[in-house]
């Protein structure tokens, strides 16, 4: 059984808010009974002061789906439209007194709610399902959503932005892509560039340099996961691994190679080829 | 207020008497069976006893009893020891395996191994032409359940037996759920392989057993000392064993109580389910299936959520839902059933045992439509308000 704080369960068992508004200024609706979760959420709205009066939400989901619907109504009650706005998913996992990491996706839910309700009450399109791709099929998760909360939660990992969005919990076929999506956030936030020397390097300092960005920046995500990394041997522009730790029997290790290969290429050399032992 | 326990295809109460036979055990009896001295022997005959009650309960020879840690290193020892002694190089087994034997296989094929993994059919019954059609001259071992842990649905062994054993392919099931809740008789049907597991009946965790029969060839798994003639190395959890046996008696003599009371509390329950509460279903092959096992559907509720409103009246079920797992995905076998997601979310399994009354079913029939209406109310789909 999950480890819910007194909160959680308070909320669950005792939630506030329930129902739909008659006349609502706004709704929100996110989610789908296929996917497992699901929030409807109704606003009235002082048209005069932009002042949330009243909040009220339907959910299809677990405890954590409950709860965190009712925090967000909580919340956003007596705010205006665009203080409201202001209130993010951390925001609502606070208020809970933290969610479990693999619940967090139900926080994500009510700040999403909250923002197509407010894109409804002032006739514009909910951005994400305008402008994004679909990523993530099985739960219908766009690339622009799973860029926004890598940055807003400073998320480091795949199974974080599955934890957060569900993306990757299905098939697993988007998971490489999702791969791409979170090195390519970490790059721009960084502000790396790709120091790749294009020119011939001689094999001292290509291991060097190997060895340099794999301590600083292969070893500690493998190390936050209880995994690790070896460096075998490198032959011309191949690059020979072990995983080691929590990685060496993981399901996800295919991806992890593949992460390694693409951060020593975009840092190092377009050529080098990463293979596991 | 007392828990209503209806988890049973989870684990299971210890029986008083399993716990009484196997504490001396853990206290003056404590001598390690391979020694040769008083304190061994003692042990030693003891666990020969539990052997033999073990194997009674499958009409098998107690010689044909390994005993193991429980019943996912069974069915692991079952499948790699088909691959070792045969060295062939394909699998069959079905969608709706449990992890300890679909797992396996899987990992099996990303070392080299071919796998087939034969589907069911919405009601969860395997596809014997699908099975048959599969068989090839490079298959080693076929490994399929008795009765699935979720729906309950009981495979047609025999049958499958004389599919796979003219073809010279190893047979092996994993009976963890279905020995001690029917008759299951290795006499009668020819499988080479057979994994149980104590805790599904009244033992403690931590034990299990495989049936091998006399003449199948086997490769150990764990490789050690002489213990379980070489079959099986390591020192013998002694009183677990000892439990297991006192089980195994237990179960033997219960039952008919498994196929007469407990069905008929198992029945009462889902017809009183399907009546009270609207848009539910049953997952799962009726006329073929477990008695203890009923797995329901609430559509438009969601699973966890219904098990934390049963806790709440200290009632314990299990759920094929996703977020009740831990993982982001549903119960692998109800998808593999075909069962609609709006279904699979909200999927309940009620697993009944010999000690579970009729009060206790009373209980979950006064509070069930009670949880169902309130998390509906929530929803914002459904029908019901």
């Amino acid at each position: 059984m999950w480890e819910y704080t007194e909160k959680v369960n308070k909320l669950f068992l005792h939630p506030q808010n329930t129902g739909e508004i008659e006349n609502p200024d706004a709704v929100g609706e996110i989610g789908s009974i296929v996917c497992g979760d699901a929030l409807k959420l109704t606003l009235k709205i002082d048209k005069k002061t932009d002042t949330i009066i009243d909040a009220k939400f339907q959910t299809f989901g677990c405890a954590s789906a409950i709860a965190s619907s009712s925090a967000l109504t909580e919340l956003i009650k007596g705010k205006t439209v665009d203080e409201a706005l202001q209130v993010t998913n951390k925001d609502i996992a606070e208020y809970l007194g933290g969610l479990p990491k693999e619940k967090m996706h139900c926080s994500v839910m009510g700040q999403e709610a909250l923002e197509a309700a407010v894109a409804d009450y002032r006739g514009e399109a909910h951005p994400e399902v305008e402008e994004g791709e679909i990523v993530c099929k099985c739960f219908g998760v766009t690339d622009q959503k799973i860029r926004r909360v890598i940055k807003e939660n400073g998320l480091r990992t795949v199974e974080d932005i599955t934890n957060f969005t569900k993306a990757g919990g299905g098939c697993g076929d988007c998971i490489p892509k999702i791969g791409d999506i979170l090195l390519d956030v970490l790059g721009k936030e960084a502000g790396r560039k790709t120091a790749s020397p294009k020119k011939e390097m001689t094999n001292i300092k290509k291991i060097a340099m190997i060895q340099e960005v794999i301590e600083k920046e292969i070893r500690p995500r493998l190390q936050a996961d209880g995994g690790d990394i070896e460096l075998i041997d490198v032959q011309g522009n191949r690059v020979i691994i072990s995983l080691r730790g929590m990685c060496t029997d993981c399901k996800m290790s295919g991806i992890t190679i593949g992460d390694i290969n693409k951060t020593l290429k975009e840092l190092i050399s377009d050529e080098l080829v990463v293979e596991a032992q | 207020m007392k828990e209503v326990y209806l988890d049973n295809n989870a684990t299971t109460r210890v029986a008083d008497e399993a716990r009484e036979a196997m504490l001396p055990y853990l206290t003056e009896l404590y001598g390690n069976p391979s020694s040769m001295h008083l304190f061994g022997g003692q042990t030693h005959r003891r666990i020969e006893e539990a052997r033999a009650e073990v194997a009674a309960l499958i009409n098998a020879e107690p010689e044909e009893i390994i005993f193991t840690s429980c019943g996912t290193e069974s069915d692991n020892t079952a499948v790699m020891s088909a691959l070792e002694t045969s060295r062939k190089k394909h699998i069959i087994t079905t969608r709706v395996e449990h992890p300890a034997v679909l797992n396996f296989c899987k990992t099996m094929a990303r070392r080299g191994f071919n796998i087939t993994i034969v589907p069911v059919d919405k009601l969860g019954r395997i596809d014997l032409r699908n099975l048959e059609r599969s068989i090839t001259e490079n298959t080693a071992v076929v490994s399929i359940m008795y009765a699935n842990n979720e729906s309950g649905v009981i495979f047609p062994i025999k049958k499958i037996c004389e599919i796979v054993k003219p073809k010279g392919v190893i047979l092996h099931t994993d009976a963890v759920q279905a020995v001690g809740k029917i008759p299951v008789d290795v006499k009668n049907l020819p499988v080479d392989m057979m994994s149980i597991s104590g805790h599904k009946i009244h033992a403690p965790k931590g034990i299990g057993a495989l049936y091998v029969r006399k003449g199948v060839r086997f490769s150990p798994y764990i490789i050690g000392g002489h213990q379980e003639r070489g079959r099986r190395s390591g020192t013998e959890n002694v009183a677990s064993i000892i439990a297991f046996g006192k089980a195994c008696v237990l179960a033997k003599d219960n039952i008919d109580i498994e196929n007469t009371k407990v069905k008929k509390l198992r029945d009462r329950l889902e017809d009183g389910l399907l009546s009270t509460c609207p848009d539910a279903m049953v997952n799962g092959d009726t006329e073929s299936r477990l008695p203890n096992t009923a797995n329901i559907s609430f559509e438009y509720v969601e699973g966890e959520a219904i098990l934390l409103r049963l806790n709440e009246y200290n009632i314990c079920a299990s759920s094929g839902s996703a977020c009740a797992s831990g993982s982001l995905e549903p119960s692998h076998v109800l998808r593999a059933m075909g069962v609609p997601f709006t279904a699979i979310h909200g999927s309940i399994r009620f697993s009944l045992s010999r000690y579970t009354t009729d009060e206790e079913i009373g209980l979950v029939l006064q509070k069930m439509p009670e949880i169902i209406r309130d998390l509906r109310s929530l929803s914002p789909f459904g029908r019901e308000t």
